[in-house]
């Protein structure tokens, strides 16, 4: 590679992706953009800009986001994805991250293995994973009854979280139960990656210092280790934002959540320019976390790129 | 420095607890196929007939062979945009558009599939308007898996391409070697694994996906995930366990057995490589 540019090989390498991502994942946004404020027309869409009569015409109608920010339905989904989401990136973590951190202090010839452990069920269909739950959760369903004997449902009762006792399924707890199972491994595989390359030196010096295995825990590991959270944070957090599939098997009426909204209007009401609007606020809602997901991302590439 | 005694039993049983967690769906999947009871938790004794119904299912069998038609294509497209994509990443540094494409990258990975499914058909529609190809069927599925494909693709091929020893393509260029040479003979060899792993994960990806799936399906091209989907979304279903049983026995071999394989290969790729090292 010459300092005056790329070869004309090289151009072509860059070229090729950089093109179809323009064409495949950019330029399908703004169409989404411009049709979210177009008028409706039977099945699909106006054209904004028309030519009659030799004169330019070009339509904006914005009646859809009045409407989003008028009626409270939309306004109540956006509030309970993002609520959902929110709760669910939590517990992922609470869970995730001990779980993360006993993988990379396990000893190194298991290690393989429990990697290979956490990604099995991540290659096995997501599907029907999810579905598997409505088994256990219904009614004489396995961890439906395990719940029972242990009386776990009168705390989710007083929590509000079931609808009655022995009540689990479509209810806030099987809802956030199916997406924490479904993201647990997207929270772990960038902690485990973060947690296993940290120098076990920084914790001797800590130690030896006179820190005890807690103080060293948070004031050393968890510290160094903010890159793997944010990153495994945001591959949970702006998925379950849109989830459709878990809230339509799992959820129920008091759980709608924005992705089922977007479907409806798009497959039920076949309305697409308000199908587009609520994309275009579901794409602002997640728009920093995206930023941050991004340069999480580029900053782990980036060390790595220098590592190797 | 070792882990205490108390560190230790904790961490074993959080583990176990966790894999506990991630593997009991599963288990209850493959148990209930067996169930002769329709219900799904009453258990009536142990039967095949699920699976000889499944025989006959056309419908699951029409999805079936139409999604691994698709995963296939996906897969064999995201390997290469994703190999190129990653090499123009790794190896160019400097370039007009290259912190858009990190973006246009990373995105994927994360963006809610109602936002790509959607997004994806309103272009696809525009472009049949303007040009009248192409119609929703399996062609505009592959491409909205492969816009997801790519971006995972090239994520796992990134860190293989950044973790490798420059040296051994500079060595092979002053050799003589031309560009596309070296990167045949010398670098090739050197990522295939990555590339693999690369293949079975948007493979496997792709036989998964519901959402985008549904925007992109045209009349007659019914994914296995879409059949498994509107069964699902209806109560429990012992054809869908039985499905489940299928498909996780498959990919269970696979997957084991192509990870053994790899890491063999890959233990006497970098034993070779140590041996040359070694003799020069």
């Amino acid at each position: 590679m010459t300092r005056r540019g790329l070869s004309w090989g090289a151009r072509s390498v860059v070229g090729l992706p950089l093109g179809w991502l323009l064409l495949f994942f950019l330029l399908p946004f703004l169409i989404v953009l411009k049709i979210s404020v177009s008028e409706m027309e039977i099945v699909t869409f106006k054209d904004l800009v028309t030519w009659t009569d030799g004169v330019l015409h070009l339509q904006l109608k914005f009646s859809n986001y009045l409407f989003i920010t008028q009626d409270e339905l939309y306004a109540k989904a956006y509030l309970a994805s993002l609520k959902y989401a929110a709760i669910t990136t939590a517990w992922c973590l609470l869970i995730g991250y001990p779980f993360a951190y006993f993988m990379a202090r396990a000893r190194a010839a298991l290690q393989p293995a429990l990697l290979m452990m956490v990604m099995l069920p991540f290659w096995t269909s997501f599907l029907l994973r999810v579905y598997a739950w409505k088994g256990l959760l219904g009614e004489g369903g396995w961890v439906a009854r395990a719940l029972d004997a242990l009386h776990v449902d009168q705390l989710l009762l007083a929590l509000g979280l079931i609808s009655g006792p022995g009540q689990y399924m479509n209810t806030p707890f099987s809802l956030v139960l199916g997406m924490v199972y479904t993201y647990l491994p997207f929270m772990v595989l960038p902690l485990y990656a973060n947690l296993s390359k940290m120098d076990p030196r920084l914790l001797e010096a800590a130690y030896d210092l006179g820190a005890t295995p807690w103080v060293a825990f948070w004031r050393v590991t968890v510290p160094l280790s903010k890159a793997g959270i944010v990153a495994g944070a945001m591959l949970v957090f702006i998925p379950c934002v849109g989830e459709y599939v878990i809230p339509e098997l799992l959820g129920g009426p008091s759980t709608l959540m924005i992705g089922r909204v977007l479907w409806d209007e798009f497959f039920a009401n076949n309305d697409w320019p308000m199908a587009s609007s609520v994309a275009v606020v579901m794409i602002l809602l997640i728009l920093v976390p995206l930023a941050l997901f991004n340069r999480a991302q580029a900053e782990a590439q980036a060390k790595q790129g220098a590592r190797g | 420095m070792t882990p205490g005694r108390t560190e230790r039993a904790l961490g074993r049983s959080w583990l176990l607890a966790g894999f506990a967690f991630l593997y009991l769906p599963i288990l209850a999947l493959v148990v209930y196929a067996f169930n002769a009871s329709p219900l799904p938790t009453v258990w009536g004794g142990f039967t095949l007939k699920w699976f000889g119904q499944l025989a006959q299912d056309r419908e699951v069998l029409d999805g079936l062979w139409l999604s691994l038609r698709i995963a296939t294509a996906n897969a064999l497209g995201a390997v290469v945009l994703g190999t190129l994509a990653a090499w123009a990443l790794v190896k160019y540094k400097r370039y007009l558009g290259r912190t858009l494409m990190v973006a246009m990258v990373n995105a994927p990975l994360v963006m809610p599939e109602v936002i790509i499914g959607l997004s994806l058909l309103l272009m696809l529609v525009s472009m049949q308007r303007a040009l009248g190809f192409p119609e929703r069927g399996w062609v505009t599925i592959w491409l909205g898996h492969l816009l997801v494909g790519m971006a995972y693709a090239t994520v796992v091929i990134q860190a293989r391409l950044q973790a490798l020893n420059p040296q051994l393509e500079e060595a092979a260029q002053d050799l003589g070697a031309r560009p596309l040479q070296v990167f045949f003979l010398v670098t090739l060899p050197m990522i295939a694994q990555a590339l693999a792993s690369a293949f079975l994960l948007t493979f496997t990806l792709s036989l998964d996906d519901v959402v985008v799936a549904a925007f992109l399906s045209g009349p007659g091209s019914t994914t296995l995930p879409l059949v498994i989907f509107s069964r699902a979304r209806l109560g429990v279903d012992p054809s869908v366990n039985a499905v489940a049983t299928v498909v996780i026995a498959v990919v269970s071999v696979v997957i084991l057995g192509g990870s053994y394989a790899l890491a063999r290969a890959e233990r006497r790729r970098a034993q070779e490589v140590a041996a040359a090292a070694h003799s020069h």
